[in-house]
Formats: structure tokens, C-alpha cells, sequence
């Protein structure tokens, strides 16, 4: 228990469940794009999923739980920290912090509230049921998660919500990358002022990666 | 020169503290940044008022006495510079200078601009040191150490513990400082011995004085005197973590 008392242990956590999750993030972008190849992409990726069974459901705990572990010791870190510097300075001059650095919390808390929606809306899919995946099926018998996306983002509000959310992971990406690596002690000199490029192009690519999705059926470049 | 100066005043601890408005006048550029305020003093001591309290004391940039953030950066706008080392050619006719202390929880106001840095000298009591049989003089090279090593070492052995880290950090975090001395220690086959238990005992401690935790924000870095670079946190990290899959009760055991 030691890990979780010591303030570096606890950064250590940090910086494992957030691989955990930035993880998640590649497998969910790369899995997501499939709907650019059509109702039989993403559709036949969905009942490959379903058919995993109770290995989804062992995935999604880990999920479920790395997430619990990152939110709880984030809020905690960023409550300590704010008493660590509780008397701020008159006059104050950031040298090399970034926004998405100093905004960790904010941009965390945006993408938590997001994940709720999300959930409920695409997985639960209690929000707009009328398009649900599990009720409509295509004509192969499988889910249609195809026309359920391409129906929601075609509404410019759940587009432009799903882009925001998407902004946000962007920048918690850029400052969470870079944060991870030198953490883990993976960095020295050298290495350094290239994570910190890395992460952020990297954070950049996933960004793009998820708008293009309702960017595509907005501009109908995707369903019909 | 003329300058203005807003300059941080609290009688101690329990007072509240305010920024109070000063003239500098005909100052030379020449000055340092503490002779600047040797001369504002002189003046206020002839008309009777109280004195401007800051810390100093070799006036050479190697004490790292000189604790102030001037215009919110900690010792001034001058990359790798104490505040005795900054001179007042770095500022124009007019210029208007803010002056406040270094603020962090674990870095309590005693008097105006100086602060109680006792904090890190308990980081280092904890830990921060190589225990040494007594005795007779080692032969010279009986220990070896390899160049590469003792340059990092070296490089780490630098930090002067002025405290800009924690002043410059948003969560006043003694990472920078407590990561030099972990790293000067730990490349060297002296200190390596007690290298495990170091990294643990010295980051409790540092949660137990009230410093907070580092984001990586790099402003430690960017601020430090000596150029203390963030690789050394790297290192740090990576001491703690090897020391925890050695021991996970790491802990003082003490």
C-alpha cells in the first residue's frame, strides 16, 4: 500500500492506468474507423465484439477500473496540490507549462462527464433508442451500429458535443503522454523535448482521428 | 535609473501580508539587483521607516540565499541567475517591478521577502546523505567510476537548494531538488549502497513537509540557477520504482 501513500507512487499509478487508457483510446479509434468501409465495416466489427462474451466483460472491468483508479487519484493529487501552493502570486509568469498542463483537471472532468453520455448513448443506448443498434438489425441479422452513428451524428448538436469531448481528450493527451513517459522514468536528456513532440502530434493524430468520424457523415462523405 | 517597485510586506506568519508601492531612484545599472534594494532601504532607514526584509548572504550566486519572484518569475528574468547576480542593466527607466516572496506551503513567510526553507534541509536529513565508515584515508582509484557517471553525478551535485524550484512549481513541489540529490547519490558507488531506501524515505518526507507532487510542467527546470535539468525526476522515478519491485514495503523501515 505503500505505492499509494508515497506521492511518486501515486504518479506511478497515474501513469499506468492512463496507458490503460490511452490504449483503450487506439483500439476504440481503430476499431471506430472501420465505419468508413460501410455498414459492413463496423457492423461486422460489433458482432465480432459481442462474440467475445464474458472477455469483453473482463476488458471492460479492467476499463472500468483503471478509469476508477485514474479519476480517484487525479482528483486527489489536484486537491493536495492546490494546498501544496495555496497563496498565489500577484504577478505569475509560466515559462514552459502549457494550458493543457495546467488544465489536467478540467479537461479530465470534461471527458469523465462526456464518457457518461457516451455510454448511455452509443453502449446503454438509452439516449435516442430510436436509432439503437440492438433493436434495428441490417439485413445480415447483425447489430446496425452503422445507421445508429450515422442517424446520431447527423443531429449537428450530438456532433458538435462528440467534437468538443473529442477536443478534450486531444488536450489531456498532449500534456498525459509525455507526463507518462517521464513518470515511468523513461526518460533522460535526450529523449525529453522529443516525448513531449511526440505526445502531442500523437494526441494531435487521435483528435483527427475521432472528429473525422461525424466530420465524415456531416459533410455525407459517409452514409449515403 | 528610476524604478517602481511593488514589494511583498508581512510582519510573519500569522500576518496577512500586502504589496506595498516604492520609488528607486538614480540607481546605476551597474547595481545588482540587491544592491538596487540596499539602496531603497537606506532610504527608508533616513526617513525612518522600516527596512525591506531579504534574504542574502555570499552575493556571488552560490549561496542561493537570495529568495525573490521579481515580475513572477523566481530570481528574475535572467535564464541560470541568482537575484545578487541579476543586474539592474536587464531593466529600463521606468520600469515598474514586482517583488514577492517565494510561495509554497511548506516554504512559510517569515519576514517580507524571506521564507523558512527548513523544509528541504529535512528532505535531506531524512536521506539525503551517504553514511561513511570513519577511518583512514581510501587509496586514491580503489573505488572506480566511470567518467559518464560522475559527470551526471557532478551536474547533479550542483542544485544549490535556493528553493526556485518550489517557488516556480504550480504545486509547489520539491521534485527538481529532491531528484538532484537522489541522482548525485545514486551514480555514485558510495551512495549507492543506500540508494533504495533513500528515493523512499526522502519522497515521504517531502509528502509529510507539505510540498505537493510533480505534473511535469517543467517550470522547475526552467527557473533553477544551475540548471538543474528534469531528467533527474526521470531518474528519480526510475529509483523509486526499482526500489519498490525490491521492497514493496519501500517504507522508512526504520
Amino acid at each position: 500500500m505503500t505505492l499509494i501513500k508515497n506521492m511518486v507512487g501515486r504518479k506511478i499509478v497515474m501513469s499506468i492506468t492512463g496507458l490503460a487508457l490511452v490504449s483503450f483510446v487506439c483500439i476504440h479509434l481503430l476499431g471506430n474507423i472501420s465505419l468508413f468501409s460501410g455498414p459492413d465495416g463496423i457492423n461486422a466489427y460489433a458482432k465480432m465484439l459481442h462474440s467475445l462474451g464474458p472477455f469483453l466483460w473482463v476488458v471492460r472491468l479492467i476499463m472500468a477500473a483503471a478509469l476508477g483508479l485514474h479519476m480517484v487519484f487525479g482528483i486527489l493529487l489536484t486537491l493536495e496540490n492546490r494546498t501544496s501552493r495555496a497563496q498565489k502570486y500577484a504577478v505569475n509568469k509560466h515559462l514552459s507549462a502549457t494550458v493543457a498542463g495546467k488544465n489536467m483537471i478540467w479537461t479530465g472532468l470534461l471527458i469523465a462527464l462526456y464518457l457518461g453520455y457516451h455510454l448511455l448513448h452509443f453502449t446503454g443506448q438509452m439516449i435516442m433508442p430510436e436509432f439503437s443498434s440492438s433493436r434495428n438489425l441490417d439485413a445480415l441479422g447483425r447489430p446496425d451500429v452503422f445507421s445508429m452513428v450515422v442517424h446520431s451524428f447527423q443531429h449537428t448538436v450530438v456532433s458538435v458535443v462528440y467534437v468538443t469531448a473529442m477536443a478534450a481528450v486531444g488536450l489531456h493527451l498532449s500534456h498525459g503522454l509525455q507526463s507518462m513517459v517521464q513518470t515511468l522514468g523513461l526518460n533522460n536528456e535526450r529523449t525529453l523535448p522529443v516525448m513531449v513532440k511526440v505526445g502531442a502530434a500523437a494526441a494531435l493524430v487521435l483528435f483527427l482521428g475521432y472528429a473525422a468520424i461525424p466530420a465524415g457523415i456531416v459533410s455525407r462523405l459517409v452514409g449515403r | 535609473m528610476d524604478l517602481t517597485l511593488f514589494v511583498w510586506r508581512q510582519r510573519g506568519q500569522l500576518d496577512k501580508g500586502r504589496l506595498e508601492q516604492y520609488a528607486a531612484r538614480n540607481i546605476s545599472p551597474d547595481m545588482s539587483f540587491l544592491e538596487m534594494l540596499d539602496t531603497v532601504n537606506e532610504g527608508l532607514i533616513a526617513e525612518g521607516r522600516e527596512a525591506i526584509a531579504f534574504d542574502h548572504d555570499c552575493r556571488e550566486g552560490i549561496c542561493g540565499m537570495c529568495s525573490q519572484v521579481i515580475n513572477g518569475i523566481p530570481h528574475g528574468p535572467q535564464e541560470k541567475t541568482t537575484v545578487c547576480q541579476l543586474h539592474m542593466r536587464h531593466f529600463k527607466d521606468g520600469d515598474t517591478i514586482y517583488i514577492e516572496p517565494w510561495r509554497a506551503k511548506a516554504f512559510p513567510v517569515i519576514r517580507d521577502l524571506i521564507v523558512d526553507r527548513s523544509s528541504l534541509d529535512r528532505i535531506i536529513q531524512s536521506g539525503g546523505y551517504a553514511s561513511v565508515h570513519t577511518g583512514g584515508v581510501p587509496d586514491a582509484n580503489a573505488v572506480l567510476v566511470p567518467k559518464q557517471d560522475v559527470d551526471i553525478a557532478m551536474d547533479a551535485a550542483e542544485c544549490i537548494g535556493c528553493g526556485a524550484c518550489v517557488a516556480a512549481c504550480p504545486n509547489g513541489a520539491a521534485m527538481l531538488f529532491t531528484a538532484a540529490k537522489v541522482t548525485h547519490l545514486a551514480m555514485l558507488p558510495q551512495g549507492r549502497v543506500e540508494a533504495a531506501r533513500r528515493v523512499c524515505v526522502m519522497t515521504e518526507t517531502m509528502l509529510r513537509e507539505g510540498f505537493g507532487s510533480c505534473s511535469n510542467h517543467y517550470e522547475c527546470q526552467a527557473v533553477c540557477p544551475k540548471g538543474i535539468k528534469v531528467s533527474f525526476i526521470a531518474k528519480l522515478n526510475r529509483e523509486y520504482l526499482k526500489s519498490f519491485m525490491g521492497n514493496p514495503g519501500c517504507s522508512t523501515g526504520e
